[in-house]
């Protein structure tokens, strides 16, 4: 199976259509269109990130918007202080960076103190809550940092992206932020075929007996905790210099939310599974949001129920499966249901 | 004399709030391991059903008790519905309180529409020195207090409490001793919102109603049930207490924001050394004598 995954499979095929799609979307549309698009495509990396965490390493986090507000802010402010050709790229790595640093000290705190399973998840949501309680006091003017004024819920002002002195608009944006969302989702995809990954599943079916083969199970936590936030620091990036606009909103209870329903619906295990039905169902609440945006949340809130009961995979990991089985003749990629966790009450003390 | 009058005070205060917000949410958690993310929506749910009966012109602490009785009957639905059938999948079972939450925010959201007009908040005031007090916050301590004593008589005193303890402590062995364990996760369940639907209904004369009531103090029950672990009776009021203290330092000196940043730090370094919260660290003190501990 190890070098098979790269062989014809639902999945694969899946991704190479939807790659090529992308490649000649904005050759077919309007350029509106074209830049709705780009903004999906920022907002799908949360959903990778999500799946890398929880669908690979069995880490349920609720507060990968903490690092996608960090990342966002930061590239902010630096870019609002350091003026001139270049300033765009290290504002990018620096947000990238500062949700990295900040997503393995957590982890450090978490995984070396032994946090693990809901209160993970727990402290992470509270991460972002307090993280949005902070910014939505910073309206007053006392909170500017060199020109970049944290401005509260009134959001902060982001530069774009630019290249030399002139903004990206359009096209050049978009197949930017295409070669982010295909160059992360390549990355955490050959990382998963790594030894690491392979450590990865074993740690999210058996962590004891996983530090028994020898891993060190909470560096390899803290490794993951560490790459999940860069991804949701770029994804905050690529989101605040698209709409040239942050605001506390971004790490808020509904912002928390809105990537583990898409990644619950879709299928967690796969990356693949979490970013397309991320793109697709962003689609949908766009469209739904100028009719009614509750009805919009009301609904995925009711998918993501019926999948975690009824098809614990996820309806496209599902889909996969069935080509897999069908059509491709090849053993399903994807197993679907948790294997790790106790029954209630049973909790492992260690 | 003030001075120390009015720490008392903002310590009780945020104690009360800490341990009222939190118990619904340490009761669950203690029983089934699962943390019910829906917690804040089901306070959110006490504190519209409480106005909208006592707005109905139902006298308020009746109201109160509507609210906790209706949101417990409801925990009950959701968990014969949806957590029962996630048993063995702890993380799968969490992802979807979360997702009832959501939809109890957005329906109320859909059919209440944006805010509701309130109760206004018993008892009037009184002051000591230059600075005037609320009666209401002070009978809520009383209320967290009386809440936490009749909570210690139904786990030890009632044969509910004996089987849930049982339960606790080893469900196949409690089982086979002829408890039917399944209906004690529904009952403790029901327990647990009934007494989120109540900690809603005590704070909606405090706050404004609106479908997002909830997130006002997800992040202190949060907190205090990290830091307390698995024993909602023990743990969570000394978890408050500590909590308590930090936050009303903090709060009466650098104002509401500092004092909740000040909640999530004191909770990250606590984690470090007691992963298992401050129930952790009374087991293991309880268990030192004999130096081997057995499985729960």
């Amino acid at each position: 199976m190890r070098r098979g995954g790269w062989l014809l499979s639902a999945e694969n095929v899946a991704f190479v259509v939807f790659l090529s799609f992308l490649l000649v979307y904005p050759l077919t549309t309007d350029e509106f269109s074209v830049l709705n698009t780009a903004y999906f495509m920022a907002i799908s990396l949360m959903a990778l990130s999500l799946a890398l965490i929880w669908g690979k390493a069995g880490i349920l986090s609720f507060g990968q918007t903490a690092f996608f507000g960090i990342g966002g802010y930061l590239y902010g402010i630096y870019t609002l202080n350091v003026l001139g050709s270049g300033a765009t790229w290290i504002g990018i790595l620096a947000g990238v960076v500062a949700g990295a640093i900040v997503a393995a000290t957590l982890g450090y705190f978490m995984f070396y103190g032994g946090v693990n399973d809901v209160f993970v998840g727990l402290t992470t949501l509270a991460l972002t809550l307090v993280l949005q309680t902070f910014m939505a006091q910073t309206a007053g003017s006392e909170w500017t940092v060199g020109e970049a004024r944290l401005n509260g819920y009134n959001g902060m002002y982001v530069p774009q992206i630019s290249v030399g002195d002139a903004p990206l608009y359009g096209k050049p944006l978009y197949f930017l932020y295409l070669a982010f969302l295909i160059g992360v989702y390549l990355l955490l995809r050959w990382l998963s075929g790594t030894r690491w990954g392979y450590g990865l599943l074993a740690l999210q079916e058996n962590r004891p007996r996983t530090e028994t083969f020898g891993y060190n199970v909470r560096l390899m936590q803290v490794q993951v905790f560490c790459l999940a936030g860069a991804v949701a620091a770029l994804s905050g990036v690529l989101y605040a210099s698209w709409g040239s606009y942050i605001d506390p909103s971004s790490m808020g209870i509904t912002a928390a939310i809105t990537p583990v329903i898409y990644v619950a619906i879709g299928g967690r295990r796969s990356l693949t599974a979490a970013m397309i039905s991320s793109m697709i169902l962003l689609k949908v609440s766009q469209s739904l949001a100028s009719s009614a945006p509750q009805y919009a949340l009301v609904i995925f809130g009711l998918l993501a129920l019926l999948a975690v009961l009824f098809v614990p995979e996820g309806f496209m990991v599902a889909v996969f499966n069935a080509l897999d089985r069908w059509v491709f003749r090849r053993p399903p990629a994807n197993h679907g249901g948790e294997t790790n966790d106790a029954t209630p009450g049973t909790r492992q003390v260690s | 004399m003030d001075g120390v009058f009015n720490a008392l005070y903002q310590f009780q205060v945020s104690f009360s709030f800490l341990l009222l917000s939190a118990i619904g949410l340490a009761v669950i958690f203690g029983m089934m391991g699962v943390i019910n993310l829906a917690h804040g929506e089901f306070m959110m749910l006490g504190a519209y059903i409480t106005t909208i009966v006592a707005t109905a012109g139902v006298p308020v602490p009746l109201a109160m008790l509507l609210g906790a009785l209706g949101v417990g009957l409801f925990g009950a639905i959701v968990e014969i519905l949806v957590v029962r059938r996630l048993y063995g999948r702890l993380l799968d079972s969490v992802a979807a309180t979360w997702a009832v939450g959501l939809i109890l925010s957005q329906g109320m959201l859909i059919l209440t529409g944006p805010s509701m007009q309130g109760i206004s908040s018993p008892f009037g005031s009184f002051s000591v020195g230059p600075t005037s007090y609320s009666w209401y916050r002070v009978v809520l301590g009383v209320i967290s207090l009386v809440l936490l004593g009749s909570l210690y008589l139904v786990f030890m005193k009632t044969r509910y409490g004996l089987r849930a303890r049982a339960t606790i402590q080893n469900p196949a062995i409690a089982q086979a001793l002829g408890v039917d364990t399944a209906r004690m996760y529904t009952i403790t369940f029901a327990l647990g919102s009934a007494l989120a639907g109540l900690a809603g209904g005590l704070f909606a004369p405090t706050a404004t109603i609106v479908p997002f009531f909830g997130t006002n103090y997800i992040v202190e029950a949060f907190v205090t049930v990290i830091v307390g672990g698995a024993n909602a009776l023990v743990g969570t009021p000394i978890a408050a207490m500590l909590l308590g203290a930090v936050n009303a330092a903090l709060g009466t000196e650098f104002g509401l924001y500092i004092g909740r940043v000040g909640l999530l730090l004191t909770t990250i370094l606590i984690i470090r050394v007691l992963p298992d919260g401050i129930s952790g660290l009374l087991d293991r003190w309880r268990m030192r004598p004999t130096g081997t501990r057995s499985g729960k």
